[in-house]
């Protein structure tokens, strides 16, 4: 069995900045030393050391149960919120030191922004209540400030058109690609530096999923993204940088190897990125 | 292909049609079981109605509008027990509902998983306490303390004036707060736990406090649940007889004060019946009955009508 021609998953001039990268990785948004975590005594994932580069899109990617997602509620001490959860290493936000004791997780959420698996709308808010809720959250109440920054939300996620005219009516009551753009419109209103997203795309059809992926590429230019995907072809076509993890049986997850999306789906450093990129693997 | 492939067409027809049968039969065994639900329903209400006729012929309008309620003169005025019933349910419930929801989201969000354990069963065991054990604690325990320590501190609200007793509206509600609280407690909490981690960690990943997280993903899920378990406990105050009987004072006067003795439907009932003899007396007690059954039905239907206005509306929560 043979995997897929490598080169067919890049559109040849999806990414123009792709070739100049090669020589200047942007600085990192977010900083990662020694990452690992535990769940009670059960370590999940270790000594993860990366740096995701600000303005680009970086994909995690990896068999299930690796620790994708593991890693990506680390950055925003999302673990802080689960019984039992305890992270070790650093992660730095710019040159904040995200874990410090003095830093208060909630601000960190504010400025990571994260967008989940399932379409996860306040069911009994309005669009337009869903999209200002991180402002109100944070204690934004001038209707001035709320409107802007939801009609302005809403455009960069390709759902200000399609809503404007309904924006008091229920979130249910969109579609589910509908919904998930929502859900990421919900997230930019407050205005993060770094957006995470786990599987955004897994529970919607073909044509929802490529609106996401057109619109991630729009939204890169305003923050930096970082993606947990399981599609090879989805890491291919939004990812600039690509990051491979892996469990094994005598290891827990860890950070096979890194770097250019391009690189890693050429000509990958390790064999196991390969098999795993070709779909030997996983 | 073998003959089975043949025989496999009849095989599934004769299947389908076993399963239809089936499902026939079990539709109808649950429609017998609602039919007879219903039945007793109008049955009950039916004999009460009959026997309380004469009652209600005698007295007229004035049975559910006249305030006196005097046997030895044939006359019955079902006001005095209305508000009694009213008033102890209401005081209850406004204490039982802020304390019970306040503690099921304690129990729920904030507690450490072992005490919240250990909380939990307690609180259902509660719930499995008899209502004569309520009854009597509050007399012989509560009403001593109330007389002594609280309600002299009370004066100065509005609606409690009159001599301190060991028994009394206050009282009442106070121990039929106690008996609902556990139904709340367990019900509310039950529903905070269902709710998804999805919709807690939407607040959460936006920068939201737990406090936050609470108000605006846990308390609009479950509200509509809360309300079907505060009709719950509503249902059982409304009724609740043993315990009041020991504490409300029975006193068959319209309560002038949250503190004076009173006397409630179910207490008065319970109180008379066996000692009426005087003409109309046990006819009017069933009509209490019949007055208790349409409170009731009254009370269920204005909590649905709130679950359905509350599960309907589109609200700014945050
Ligand atoms: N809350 C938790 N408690 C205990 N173990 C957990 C918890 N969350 C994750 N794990 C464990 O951590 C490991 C990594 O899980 P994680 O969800 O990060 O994998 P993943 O790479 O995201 O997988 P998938 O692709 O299936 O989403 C798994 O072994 C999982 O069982
Ligand atoms: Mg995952």
């Amino acid at each position: 069995m043979t995997g897929t021609p490598l080169k067919t998953f890049f559109a040849p001039d999806s990414r123009s900045t792709v070739a100049a990268e090669a020589e200047a990785r942007p600085a990192p948004a977010i900083t990662v030393r020694g990452l690992g975590v535990r769940f009670g005594s059960k370590l999940a994932l270790s000594g993860v050391d990366m740096d995701f580069p600000t303005g680009r899109i970086t994909a995690l990617i990896g068999p299930s149960g690796c620790g994708k997602t593991t890693l990506l509620r680390s950055l925003n001490r999302l673990h802080d919120t689960t019984p039992g959860a305890r992270v070790l290493g650093s992660v730095h936000l710019g040159d904040l030191d995200v874990y410090a004791p003095e830093i208060n997780p909630t601000e960190i959420r504010a400025r990571i922004g994260m967008v989940f698996q399932r379409p996860n709308p306040f069911p009994t808010l309005s669009i337009y209540d869903n999209v200002v809720s991180g402002l109100r959250l944070n204690g934004i109440r001038k209707k001035a400030i709320l409107n802007d920054a939801a009609e302005s939300a809403l455009q960069s996620a390709a759902l200000w058109d399609s809503v404007s005219h309904k924006l008091k009516t229920s979130a249910m009551r969109l579609s589910g690609g509908e919904q998930q753009r929502l859900c990421i419109a919900r997230a930019l209103a407050v205005e993060p530096d770094v957006l995470l997203m786990d599987e955004p795309t897994s529970a919607l059809d073909p044509i929802a999923t490529s609106r996401i992926e057109t619109l991630l590429r729009a939204l890169v230019k305003q923050v930096t993204i970082i993606i947990v995907t399981h599609n090879m072809q989805q890491a291919a076509r939004v990812s600039d940088y690509c990051a491979f993890l892996m469990v094994e049986e005598d290891r827990v997850g860890h950070l096979v190897e890194e770097g250019l999306t391009l690189q890693i789906f050429s000509k990958p450093a390790d064999p196991r990125t390969e098999e795993y990129v070709t779909g030997r693997i996983g | 292909m073998s003959a089975g492939y043949v025989t496999g067409g009849r095989d599934r027809r004769r299947l389908t049609r076993h399963l239809r049968l089936g499902d026939r039969a079990y539709r109808r065994v649950l429609q017998g079981f609602g039919v007879f639900v219903l039945v007793i329903f109008v049955a009950v209400g039916a004999t009460l109605f009959i026997q309380a006729w004469p009652a209600f012929k005698h007295s007229g309008p004035g049975f559910v509008t006249g305030t006196t309620w005097d046997p030895s003169h044939a006359i019955y005025g079902a006001v005095p027990f209305i508000a009694g019933t009213l008033f102890t349910s209401a005081i209850g419930l406004a204490l039982a509902i802020p304390i019970g929801i306040g503690a099921a989201i304690f129990l729920a969000e904030y507690a450490p998983r072992r005490i919240s354990g250990a909380l939990g069963m307690l609180v259902e065991l509660l719930a499995a306490v008899p209502s004569v054990v309520y009854g009597l604690w509050g007399f012989l325990v509560l009403g001593p303390i109330f007389q002594n320590t609280i309600e002299p501190r009370l004066s100065w609200l509005p609606f409690a004036h009159g001599a301190p007793l060991p028994v009394g509206l206050l009282l009442a509600g106070v121990i039929l707060a106690v008996m609902v609280l556990p139904t709340i407690v367990a019900v509310t909490r039950d529903l905070a736990n269902a709710v998804p981690a999805t919709s807690r960690e939407a607040v959460f990943g936006l920068g939201g406090t737990r406090w936050q997280m609470v108000r605006t993903a846990v308390l609009p899920a479950i509200r509509t649940g809360v309300v079907g378990a505060v009709v719950l406990g509503l249902g059982r105050a409304l009724g609740e007889t043993m315990a009041v009987t020991f504490v409300i004072g029975n006193t068959n006067a319209v309560p002038n004060s949250l503190i004076a003795p009173a006397q409630t439907m179910a207490s008065l009932i319970a109180n008379e019946f066996t000692e009426a003899t005087e003409p109309f007396h046990a006819s009017a007690l069933l009509g209490i009955a019949v007055l208790l059954l349409v409170i009731a039905v009254i009370v269920n239907a204005l909590a649905r009508l709130l679950v359905w206005s509350v599960s309907r509306e589109v609200r700014e929560t945050v």
